[in-house]
């Protein structure tokens, strides 16, 4: 016999307040705090009348119209799938030209350039500071003559490439486009980004050769010289995953990355650029890290975010220029040596909540990447995620499918406040340059990265494999060893190469560097007719020194 | 009657090109408010500026934090020097990315141990209590 429902058991709340008093706030909860990994204390449930509303014209709009928050292209993963971009770069230029090769016979659909230490700060192979560097965290690149090798039998006009590297980036790119030059492709057909951010190396990743302001000058003279002849290419990657991997919040990567980005259209609006000259060719980078409906909210809220900036703040009359457009990388700092095939879960997760973000590209981090450069084999297990996700999982169906979501939304709108209140305070330093200067945001990031630390020892912080479900004998996976070979290789190639050049046509390029550099003109058009006649990476990098003087790290804790 | 224990003396160093300073920062707190006295370097020391530091600050021990990759070449350098200015009383011991086969080479020729991601502060903490013999 059933028994007959009481009237009680439909009786419905007429409010979220109500609801919570009658029926939730009486029940157990399982722990005490619920925070995002970030710090945020997290809502029990979110409802219209609990921040989920959302007013859909000003907040939300349409895939490929202002203000962008459903995304910056109209059809989004209909149209075309994220480009999946694996960072790749060891040993000699050799090496990583048939890893290249390699991955683009793999069916990825874009080249992500991994340069090696000395390459990232400014000293050539043979320069006592590079010893035991050379093609070890990346490839070795400090010729004209490095770039033509790397990018052999790679069509510069087909293939886009990413070259992730700053205080250098000048130099880089000027090898890059000499190349081309040379295999007569125009400039105009030549696609790719080169990241080129040098606020966030003062803030975060920590390579430098001179200053914060001549940095940043030196960024701007490749955002010109794009805006004015490269269409095609991305003259800078704002980048907000090397603050987030350094310990900042969600928030904080995404106002810091924001405000680097303002600070750079500002410089360049200083030299007489107009706002819709350039900003359609800036590009941005972020960290897709654990907490799976904060990292979909940041990218949603960022690009709102961004496309209001540019419009109030700046008047950009262009739909491009206030595209916020981006490529994500999985979070390395958390992945675990302990455990180590646990990554290739952690990686999914992150990877599908960037695609669920409606990120432009994606980077997949490999399981065996806190353990050592990764394998080949980890490599395509990375890779293979992201052809899962885009051609398994369906979620490439449907254009921006959590919009609407209650809990999206209201975390969407709050992040972005959070970080608009974060650069307001930096507007209030005078701009983020200043901040830098100051230490404004290293300070802020140092404190987040210990107060997470400190979670994670007290377990407050779970790290499955870490502090909590560890086990004793540890997995063995395969780890890729690299040997010395290419740093002697790579010494004796460059003292050849020097020895083979026109004496007089490099020492005139010398010149020629310099007095672009003294008389503050843009350096890139020098640079590609200098490197060009054989100066290198090292020998533009000490003009650098020369003329911009040199910065070091003050240290703080 | 003994006297009282002064406190434990440690040198957190970056050395070389690499600029990951997360780890060095978070465990140079994390030693201080254990109560240690805790000095950092800085980014891109090179191995004389660090062995210099050590003696002139008179440490017991130096953490190299290192995630390049250059260990094998700077962790040697490094004891080779201190032995060069009859300091290898300071004791060494490592942070980062370091492989299990190069953890085992870098002891044998005399890194007393190499802490890893995912290392809990305290156990740092705790082995350099145990390990670090102040007099």
């Amino acid at each position: 016999m059933s028994k007959k429902p009481s009237e009680q058991s439909f009786s419905k709340s007429a409010s979220y307040e109500e609801w919570r008093k009658q029926r939730y706030t009486s029940q157990k909860e399982r722990k005490a705090t619920y925070e995002s990994i970030s710090f945020r204390d997290q809502p029990e449930l979110v409802s219209p009348d609990n921040g989920g509303a959302v007013k859909y014209d000003e907040e939300l709009g349409y895939p490929g119209e202002y203000p962008f928050t459903r995304g910056v292209q109209p059809t989004m993963y209909r149209g075309r799938l994220w480009t999946m971009r694996q960072f790749a770069g060891f040993g000699s230029p050799e090496d990583t030209n048939q890893r290249f090769k390699y991955l683009l016979q793999h069916g990825q659909t874009g080249l992500s350039t991994a340069f090696d230490m000395p390459c990232l700060m400014g000293y050539d192979p043979d320069h006592p500071r590079s010893l035991g560097e050379v093609g070890r965290e990346g490839v070795s690149v400090a010729t004209i003559q490095d770039m033509e090798t790397l990018f052999d039998g790679i069509e510069q006009d087909r293939i886009t490439t990413s070259m992730t590297i700053n205080c250098t980036a000048t130099i880089a790119f000027a090898f890059y486009f000499a190349v081309a030059r040379r295999r007569g492709v125009s400039f105009d057909k030549v696609g790719g980004t080169i990241q080129n951010d040098m606020l966030k190396e003062f803030i975060a990743q920590k390579e430098w050769i001179s200053p914060p302001k001549p940095s940043v000058k030196l960024v701007c003279d490749v955002i010109e010289f794009c805006a004015s002849s490269a269409p095609k290419f991305n003259p800078v990657s704002i980048s907000g995953y090397h603050i987030r991997e350094a310990g900042s919040t969600a928030v904080q990567e995404l106002a810091f990355t924001i405000a680097d980005g303002l600070a750079y259209v500002d410089h360049c609006l200083g030299r007489g650029m107009s706002i819709d000259s350039f900003a359609p060719q800036l590009s941005f980078f972020f960290d897709v890290h654990n907490d799976f409906f904060e990292e979909i909210a940041k990218f949603r809220a960022g690009r709102r975010l961004w496309a209001r900036l540019m419009r109030e703040r700046y008047g950009a009359k262009l739909d491009a220029s206030c595209k916020l457009r981006t490529h994500a990388q999985t979070a390395g700092v958390s992945l675990t040596a302990q455990q180590p095939i646990n990554n290739v879960a952690r990686v999914a997760m992150q990877a599908l909540a960037a695609v669920l973000g409606g990120v432009q590209s994606l980077h997949t981090n490999s399981m065996d990447e806190t353990l050592s450069l990764p394998t080949e084999d980890a490599v395509r297990v990375a890779l293979r995620t992201q052809q899962i996700i885009a051609e398994e999982s369906g979620v490439t169906n449907v254009i921006d499918p959590l919009g609407g979501s209650y809990f999206i939304e209201r975390l969407t709108s709050e992040i972005e406040h959070e970080a608009m209140e974060y650069i307001k305070q930096i507007d209030a330093l005078g701009g983020m340059l200043r901040a830098v200067e100051e230490g404004f945001p290293q300070k802020e990031i140092s404190e987040a990265a210990y107060q997470f630390q400190l979670g994670v020892d007290a377990q407050e912080q779970v790290i499955v494999g870490v502090n909590k479900y560890q086990e004793g004998g540890e997995q063995e996976i395969p780890t890729l060893k690299i040997d010395h070979g290419p740093e002697k290789a790579q010494i004796e190639k460059i003292k050849a190469f020097r020895a083979q050049r026109n004496e007089a046509k490099w020492q005139h390029s010398m010149q020629e560097i310099e007095r672009a550099c003294v008389e503050n003109r843009n350096v890139v058009p020098v640079l590609i007719d200098a490197v060009d006649a054989g100066v290198t990476l090292g020998e533009v990098s000490d003009i650098y020194r020369k003329v911009f003087g040199t910065y070091s790290d003050p240290g703080m804790l | 009657m003994t006297a009282q224990a002064r406190p434990i003396r440690i040198l957190i160093a970056k050395a070389g090109l690499d600029g990951h300073d997360r780890g060095a920062k978070v465990i140079a707190r994390a030693l201080r408010d254990a109560g240690f006295e805790v000095i950092y370097t800085g980014l891109h020391q090179t191995v004389e500026h660090i062995v210099r530091a050590a003696i002139q600050e008179d440490v017991d021990c130096i953490g190299l934090s290192i995630l390049s990759g250059a260990h094998m070449t700077l962790f040697p350098e490094l004891l080779n020097k201190l032995a060069a200015e009859n300091a290898s009383d300071i004791v060494v011991f490592g942070g980062g990315i370091v492989p299990k086969d190069d953890i085992v080479e870098l002891k044998k020729v005399g890194v007393k141990e190499i802490f890893i991601p995912g290392t809990h502060t305290q156990d740092v903490v705790a082995w350099i209590k145990a390990n670090v013999p102040v007099e």
